[in-house]
Formats: structure tokens, sequence, C-alpha cells
């Protein structure tokens, strides 16, 4: 029975569910224990599950994200949350040199079903060491596999993916979306990784978008359906793998493709998206295909600044209109 | 005192010489070219694996470093499987795809050997934690060096220990030299085994060369462990009497203070020891030396003559897609 739920109650069922299903999956991170995590992601686990199921930790990413590698590598399920993608560069080499690598050069004899919870994005003037959006940093690292959430659905039947895959995930929560509401079933179900969704659909412009961007795009969608301009928004939800086919196909509909990302341009998500689009739908191409990203720069603190480097639907709506005047 | 019967006196003497003959075998195959990467010997270090390994369970975990050869062989690795791993073999304990600093063999424990100082402290945490959710009465040993103990994942990783009381020992092997770097020149404190006190967990500082005080050592701790006592710190003071890696010119040292190293040698220590207690004697030692000579020889001729990966292997594990 599907009802209205928000992101983070969406989330916070598929971990619950997966843990009164599966014993060896439990949760880990600094303040995840009775304060039920940052934005309660966690709350009343402890209570559900006791604190050997919901272990509260040092501000120690390092450790957290060893002792996951290590739990997973014996047998366990763990979700190790690191509150803020910014604070993962201390676990990077647990998350990168070790759980990305070891199912590898194991030779497939040990696997890390593991899962790295991380908050991203903007948010409220957090500034430029909370606001990351560096998911392609994970894309670009063989091994992990990397999940977007732009929907409270999206949200609980990845997350029990993520914890059900027998390797690492990265699971990237942003956090303007956290209090967003959508429809969620009640019983667990299982978004598989790797397929995308189409979340509107359309005739003249495909954007491919992901997390917060989605969001933003759909609405720069319904401005611009009042204009006359038809936009088809993809979602890939996972990042790796990606779901290619589902965009090429879009692509090939209609003829024109913008990417727009939170993360930074260069060698970023939407390059991966354009060069990919280009090897294989080229011809299917009416103009030149964009991407709309954060500008490359250190966030600012203060909201006009941070609001100018930051895409958002008005300034993704300017990019829809500009590419269909240009191409009309 | 922690007694030992006769046999695991003459074990820990064949462990030790085992890991040196493989390790000079390592040697002398790296000088004839049938490895690339430069390997990272254990030579003198020997006492250490042996003397903890000994107290260790089949499904007991152990975690260890880029200078882990001894360490899998102390923990049950054939040493065909570990000669044909580090000669990049389709028949190496990971088909080739590790190598010499990325050493597994779950089946004995080995939750791998790591390239990255000091990351396997971390891992070992979450390997004791698991047993420890599962009351399976396993324990961990992370294997490590005086390096590490500089670095960031051995203060977080012996703190989370000490505070969840997981079943963990943590072995320094303080071998003097952090790649080039004495440890007087790396290290804040003369002996490690005091940063234990900094995390309210027990440590001691042992002559590593003597297998009799590391069995001892690590007997208390793994007794500790499994009990539910928690971590222990054991470091162990030794010396690298080989380069950081093999081809290293040393200039950081001098001959005379690895010749000087070299009279503390812990195989001879502890065959002295043997002989003099009555339980070993030339004939039997000559005995002992005869048949790991064999089996080393037989294990580098299987590595020698397994096959290489096919190149599309790389995308291929045990048998599955990558």
């Amino acid at each position: 029975m599907a009802r209205t739920l928000k992101f983070v109650d969406a989330l916070r069922e598929g971990m619950r569910q997966e843990m009164e299903r599966d014993e060896t999956v439990f949760v880990m991170g600094e303040g995840v224990g009775p304060h039920g995590s940052c934005f309660k992601q966690t709350k009343g686990f402890c209570a559900a599950f006791g604190e050997d199921r919901c272990r509260d930790t040092p501000i120690s990413e390092l450790a957290v994200a060893g002792a996951a590698v290590g739990a997973a590598m014996a047998g366990m399920r763990p979700i190790a949350d690191l509150m803020w993608i910014d604070f993962s560069t201390l676990a990077s080499d647990q998350i990168c040199n070790q759980a990305a690598k070891i199912h590898y050069i194991s030779n497939g004899q040990v696997k890390v079903p593991a899962v790295f919870r991380m908050t991203t994005g903007k948010f409220r003037s957090n500034g430029a060491q909370h606001s990351g959006s560096w998911y392609a940093w994970y894309v670009n690292m063989p091994g992990l596999k990397v999940v977007v959430p732009s929907t409270p659905r999206d949200a609980k039947g990845l997350i029990i993916s993520a914890i059900r895959d027998d390797g690492p995930v990265v699971y990237l929560e942003h956090k303007l979306l956290l209090q967003t509401t959508g429809e969620v079933a009640q019983e667990a179900y299982a978004i598989p990784l790797g397929v995308a969704e189409v979340k509107r659909e359309g005739t003249d412009l495909t954007v491919v978008a992901t997390g917060f961007m989605v969001r933003e795009t759909l609405r720069a969608a319904t401005r611009v359906a009042s204009e006359g301009i038809s936009v088809e928004v993809v979602d890939p939800r996972t990042l790796m793998p990606y779901d290619a086919e589902t965009i090429l196909a879009s692509v090939r509909k209609t003829g024109r493709l913008l990417v727009v990302d939170e993360g930074f341009r260069y060698c970023g998500y939407g390059s991966e998206i354009i060069a990919r689009v280009v090897e294989e739908a080229m011809d299917a191409l009416r103009q030149p295909p964009r991407q709309f990203t954060t500008l490359h720069t250190t966030i600012p603190f203060s909201p006009p600044m941070e609001n100018y480097v930051f895409p958002n639907a008005a300034k993704i709506a300017d990019v829809i209109r500009s590419m269909m005047g240009a191409g009309a | 005192m922690i007694l030992m019967d006769t046999e695991t006196k003459i074990n820990l003497l064949a462990t030790m010489l085992r890991i040196r003959k493989v390790e000079l075998q390592v040697a002398e195959m790296y000088r004839q070219h049938k490895l690339l990467c430069a390997p990272h010997l254990y030579e003198g270090e020997e006492a250490i694996a042996a003397g903890v390994c000994a107290n260790l369970r089949r499904d007991d975990y152990i975690t260890s470093t880029h200078r882990g050869h001894g360490h899998c062989i102390a923990k049950g690795m054939e040493p065909k499987r570990l000669l044909a791993e580090i000669c990049g073999k389709k028949t190496g304990c990971c088909g080739g795809k590790g190598g010499s600093m990325h050493l597994f063999d779950p089946a004995v424990g080995i939750m791998g050997t790591v390239g990255i100082v000091g990351a396997g402290i971390p891992i070992a945490n979450g390997l004791a934690l698991c047993a420890r959710l599962r009351r399976s009465g396993q324990v961990t040993v992370s294997f490590f060096g005086e390096g590490a103990s500089n670095n960031g994942a051995f203060h977080e990783g012996l703190n989370l220990a000490a505070l969840w009381h997981l079943p963990v020992i943590f072995v320094c092997e303080n071998n003097l030299y952090a790649t080039s770097v004495q440890v007087r020149r790396s290290t804040s404190v003369e002996h490690i085994g005091v940063r234990a006190a900094g995390y309210n967990m027990p440590g001691v500082t042992i002559d590593g060369n003597r297998v009799d005080d590391v069995y001892a050592a690590a007997a208390e701790a793994v007794e500790r462990a499994r009990a539910g006592g928690g971590p222990t710190l054991i470091d162990c003071e030794t010396y690298r009497i080989r380069g950081h890696f093999e081809g290293d010119d040393c200039h950081y040292r001098t001959e005379a203070e690895v010749e000087e190293a070299r009279k503390r040698d812990p195989i001879a220590y502890w065959k002295s020891a043997l002989v003099g207690e009555g339980i070993l004697d030339e004939p039997a030692f000559e005995a002992m030396n005869a048949a790991l000579d064999r089996e080393v020889a037989e294990a580098a001729a299987f590595a020698d003559e397994s096959p290489l990966p096919a190149p599309e292997d790389a995308l291929v594990l045990g048998g599955e897609p990558a």
C-alpha cells in the first residue's frame, strides 16, 4: 500500500525493513545511536535493534569505514554513515583502496557488501567544506557502485538494493531532498541498481539530471512547458552502474541533450554522459549537447554567492530556452 | 611464564625457517627477473609471525602489510601459492591479481596484506566486530610496522578497538625503519608499546627476535581477547635485515649496523635454545632443514611451471565476470 512519506522516512523504512529481514545488517556512525543521526535517518533504531546493531562511533571516519570493510569481509552487511560526503576524504583509503579493490585483488575470494552513506550538496550556506557533490570521484573508482536517489520512492528501493548488493555501494542523500515527500509503498521493494527512470516524458529535449537536480529540472520543465517546449527528464538513479540505454533511447527520440549536474564540470558525470551519447548516438543529435554544472570554484558561504555558483530551476530553464532557440 | 610443549617449540623453529627459506627464494627469483615488482622481505623478523600465529586457530583472522609473506606462511598459506602469486601466475593465491602486497587466503583467515601503511588496522576492527556480534570466539591479529603507528589509522583504530572491547591483537613490528626513515627521526616515543596507554589498553614491548617471548605475549593477548577482555598492543622490537625493498641501496644505514643485527638472528637464537634444552640435535635440525629446502624448491618449481593468466583474465574473478 502506498502512502505519502518524506524522503528521510522512506530511507529509514528501507534500512529498518532490511535490518528486520537480515540480522547481518547493522548501522554505525557518529550520532546514529540514541540521537538518531543528523537528519534523523536512524531515529528509533537503537530502541528497535539495540546498540550492537545501531552503533555510535567516534568522529573517526577512517576507523568507521575500515570497520565497515572488515565486518563486510567477514560476512556482515554494515551501513557506515559518514554524515557529509566532505568528511569522506578522511575515509577515502578505506573506501577507494580497500573496499573498492578487495574483491578484485582477492580474485573474488572476499566480498565487501558495505554501504557508505553520505549526504551531499547545497544546503543552507553550509559553505566550502559541507556542500560537496563529488559523486564523480567515486564513480571514477572501479569496484564501487554509486547511488543517487531523487525521490522518496527511489530512496527506499535503492537503499534496499544497496544493502543487498554483494559489493561496496556509496549511497548519496542530498540534504535538500530529505524533507521532500512522495508516494512510497509500505512493503519492502528493491529498485535494481543500474536502471534509470524517465521522470517526465517529452519530445523536444532530453535532460539527464541526478539527485536534487532532478527536482530542479522538473520545475524548469514545467516552466518551459507553458512556452511550448516539451522536456524529457531522465534520472539515472545510479551513476555506477548507469543505464546508458535509457539515456540513448531518449536522445534518439528528442535529438537534443542537456546534462544538469550539481558536481563539477571537468571529468564530471556530465562529461561521461555526453561522451557516451556522442560515441553511440551522434547521428541522432540535432545540435551540440550541453552540460550545465556547478561553477568550478570553491563553494562560497554567503547566500547570493552560493546561489550564483549552483544550478537551479530558473537557470536550467534559461539553458533549455537557449538550446531550443539555437536549435529550433 | 607460558609453557610450550615440545612439539610447539619445534614447530616454531620450522615455521621461522620456512619463512626464511621462502623469502630467500623470493629474493633469488627477483634476481632472476621472475617478478617485476621489487618485494619487501621479512628476513630477521620471522619470530614475530611464527610466535603470534602459533597461538591462532585456523579460523582466526589476520591483516598484514606490504612486508607480509611471513605472516601468510605462518598463518597457513601454502608456499607454492604464495610464490606463484608473487610471480604473477594463474595458480597464485589470488590468480595473479593481487601480487606480493595484496595476498588473500580467507580459507585460513588471511584477510589481506595491504599496500597502504596502516590500512589493515581499521579492517581488523571490523573483522573482530563481526566475530563479536556472532559470538564466534574468533580473534583478529593486525600486523603492522612502527611506521604505521604514526599514522591516523593506528590511532583511530586503537581507540575504536578499546572503546568497543574488540577481540583484536595489534602486533607492531618495530624494525627501526619506515622505508628509509629511522624510527628516531619519525616517532615521538622510544617504545611503541607505551602508546597503548593512551587508548586504555594493555601494551607490552618485547624482544621481537625471541620467539618464546613473542609466543608468550601473544598467548596472553589472544586468551584475553577470546575471553572478552578486549584488545592488546604487542610492540615487538626487531630489525629489518634487508632493505625496504629488494634493490634498496640502504644508504641511510651502515653495513656495520646490519652485521650487528645479524648477530641477534631469531632462528639461531631459538635453535640454540632448543639444542640447549636437549630437544633438538644437529641431525634433527639438518633433517628439518633438508625437508624445508625440498618444500621450498618444490614450491618454486610450481611457481615456475605454472601458466601466466590470459590477458582477458583481468576481467574475470574466480570464473565470474569482474
